[in-house]
């Protein structure tokens, strides 16, 4: 049996191992949310955050593009309305509005032959049909990260694309090699989907959701 | 001593041993124990060879002892089991007071049939540990060994002797790959059937091969595979060493299941072995014939240094199709450099394509193609060349020698000439690509279409491989570009050490 971390506690496990994640913060009240949104600067993004709640979009507990206090206020006001006694204890995430034409998807996940394997791949709602991934055993080395980018099929996406710059390699070979990290020193770590792992006009991979799979 | 020192010497007295016993003998042509005494006499092995059966007498001239105890002491290094699995425990108790150190059984009846077959394998396993035996099997077709001359299995063929050492779960797969050696003419070093590999699998004889300095590139069929941490980590240590060329049966397997992560649900085994692979230098191949021309590759053309890649070619089509193979994969159709270019005029006719694929237009007088060639390989910027067109005149040639007016009309005398110049290409192509250490590939269909023709002929003679199509001999670069890349990306020397 296993059981998920919230977005927040997920994404606060990855970072402490070197998995980039966006600035953001967890409140309990709507007045909050509006000061941390102030603090993280407009657009932002605010999500009704909890241990049991895997399935956000869903069940429309995710607002987008909040442009200002107000805004982030209500947004904030109607997402606690919204939790079920069955969510337990829930807050907000507050999250800058992470915009990009490119996503990818990240992972861990434990094989029942060769043990945790790290993925990337090309990701999005797409990612299962389109099915252009590379995996490697943990350990992982750089070079090994480095190797996964060049094994993708639809590596124009990499490169310069629509506008926006070419993917910063070395930014999604560091949260790669964090995400092994994170396999190596947390053993009770069974799976980690960082989808989509939106890529900025810059080039900079972020991981705008994060699912951390613990065995209990 | 490394690990690599001590499996050498466990396996030397199997690969290379001074004396065979063949137990279990028959005079019946269809037993094993016949076919696999013929195969040893045929094939010229130069030790000592013996039978034994319960009955005596004698089988294709060797006379059979009734039993081991009565064979001269320390004269055999390898028994070859071809009695029931019922005989084998008390046979290979007095196989070793007579100092036999290792034994190929091809006895079924073992693992493969059920829980009784278990347990009489795991006797078997403990038994030889006990006597301190090498043991190959049980339920395997047997193994060849080139250095040795020794063909001890109970399969065909008789491979030509090589540096391409095969290990497999399925012993028709050796024989699938040593046909290819044999249609090639790129040979074998040893080829074992693992069988049901109770003691020692293909991994543990991949380590052999990767410390025999009579192998050059280990090439190998698995199944299924019992520890997967442990097999990658034991094929790294391989592919370290030697290229390793994989070939794995059951990729579709399993496929996909069902996961709660996005991860999981496109973790297919097969994507998790690819990349399992990848991470450890290992070549995999996706056919049978991909696999051994991968491997006939590796043991006959340098790694290249880049993927900087210039197809050169007499006839057009032939050589848009190429690039178009090339863009397919990690290698690149380079742009010829200026210099290049410009050397490159001064022996051909303003026509030709001035690019690459390098199209000489039918513009060649006799000495163009080596020329031009050389000029290619000694270029700094290029890293390998695929070339196109060889056997042409030759397949002319045959026509005309074939036709009704050979060898009258000067036919006699063209047709020498077109085969004398196509062979000669042959030559050059291996021969520049020895003076650049430069991998410089050959492709016609006429390397099937038409093995006689004196250009595939001379490809085999000097002992590379003729690609049947150019698209092949694309693929077969790109596998070794690929690995030539996770070696320098690791720091790894370029030319693996030659022993240890």
């Amino acid at each position: 049996m296993s059981r998920t971390l919230s977005e927040a506690d997920s994404k606060a496990l990855l970072a402490r191992h070197g998995v980039p994640v966006p600035d953001e913060r967890v409140v309990a009240t709507a007045a909050e949310a509006a000061a941390a949104a102030i603090e993280i600067g407009f657009p932002v993004v605010a999500k009704l955050c909890g241990d049991a709640i895997t399935h956000k979009t869903e069940r429309g507990l995710v607002r987008l593009r909040l442009g200002d206090a107000t805004a982030v206020e209500e947004a904030a006001a109607e997402l606690l309305g919204r939790a079920t006694p069955d969510d337990g204890d829930v807050g907000v995430l507050i999250a800058p509005m992470v915009q990009g034409n490119r996503e990818l998807i990240a992972g861990l996940h434990a094989d029942a032959q060769f043990g945790m394997t790290v993925m990337v791949g090309i990701g999005g709602v797409l990612a299962e049909a389109v099915q252009d991934v590379s995996f490697r055993l943990v350990p992982l080395t750089r070079t090994d990260a480095e190797d996964m980018l060049d094994d993708l099929r639809t590596a124009t996406l990499l490169g310069p694309f629509r506008g926006e710059a070419a993917v910063q390699r070395d930014k999604v070979v560091d949260l790669l090699v964090g995400l092994a990290a994170v396999a190596v020193a947390e053993p009770e770590v069974v799976s980690v989907d960082l989808n989509p792992l939106v890529v900025t006009a810059e080039g900079a991979p972020v991981a705008v959701d994060a699912l951390v799979e613990m065995a209990s | 001593m490394t690990p690599a020192c001590r499996s050498v010497e466990r396996f030397r007295p199997m690969f290379d041993p001074s004396g065979v016993l063949v137990a279990g003998a028959s005079t019946h042509p269809g037993k094993f124990g016949f076919v696999a005494l013929h195969n040893i006499l045929a094939g010229g092995y130069a030790g000592k060879v013996f039978a034994t059966n319960r009955e005596g007498g004698e089988v294709l001239g060797i006379p059979c002892a009734t039993s081991v105890d009565d064979l001269p002491d320390g004269e055999i290094d390898l028994v070859f089991v071809c009695t029931p699995a019922s005989a084998n425990a008390e046979l290979l108790r007095r196989c070793a007071a007579k100092g036999i150190p290792a034994a190929f059984v091809t006895s079924a009846g073992y693992a493969e049939a059920g829980e009784d077959g278990r347990a009489a394998q795991d006797q078997l396993v403990a038994l030889t540990d006990e006597l301190g035996m090498v043991l190959a099997g049980p339920n395997g077709q047997g193994f060849v060994s080139s250095p040795s001359s020794l063909c001890a299995q109970i399969v065909a063929p008789i491979p030509p002797p090589g540096r391409i050492g095969v290990a497999s779960q399925s012993g028709n797969f050796v024989s699938s790959f040593m046909n290819y050696a044999v249609q090639t003419g790129v040979g074998i070093s040893r080829a074992v059937s693992a069988g049901n590999a109770a003691a020692n699998g293909v991994a543990d004889f991949l380590d052999f091969y990767a410390a025999d300095p009579e192998t050059a590139v280990g090439l190998a069929y698995v199944e299924g595979i019992a520890d997967g941490r442990a097999f990658a980590d034991r094929i790294r240590s391989v592919a370290e060493r030697r290229p390793l060329v994989l070939l794995k049966g059951g990729a579709s397997a399993a496929g996909q299941r069902a996961a709660a992560s996005h991860t999981g649900s496109l973790a297919s085994d097969d994507a998790v072995f690819d990349g399992m692979c990848r991470q450890h230098g290992v070549t995999r191949a996706a056919t049978v014939e991909e696999a051994f021309e991968a491997a006939a590759t590796f043991a006959t053309q340098p790694l290249p240094r880049g993927p900087r890649t210039v197809v050169m070619t007499t006839a057009g089509g032939w050589g848009v199709v190429t690039a178009d193979a090339i863009a397919r994969t990690s290698l690149e159709l380079v742009a010829l450099p200026d210099d290049l270019l410009a050397a490159i005029d001064e022996h051909l006719p303003p026509r030709w394509s001035r690019n690459n694929p390098v199209d000489l237009a039918g513009g060649e007088t006799r000495d163009t193609i080596p020329t031009v060639m050389e000029l290619i390989a000694r270029h700094p910027g290029v890293d390998s060349i695929v070339y196109l067109g060889l056997g042409i005149q030759s397949n002319q040639g045959r026509l005309m020698r074939e036709g009704p007016f050979h060898p009258d009309h000067g036919l006699e005398r063209i047709v020498a000439y077109h085969e004398r110049q196509d062979a000669r290409f042959a030559e050059a192509a291996a021969a520049i690509s020895e003076r650049t250490g430069k991998p410089i590939l050959t492709a016609t269909e006429l390397a099937v279409a038409d093995p006689d023709n004196a250009g595939p002929a001379a490809v085999r003679a000097s002992g590379r491989l003729c690609y049947a199509s150019s698209n092949r001999a694309v693929t077969a670069l790109d596998h070794l570009w690929r690995h030539a890349r996770w070696r320098q990306r690791r720091g790894l020397a370029l030319e693996p050490s030659s022993a240890s």
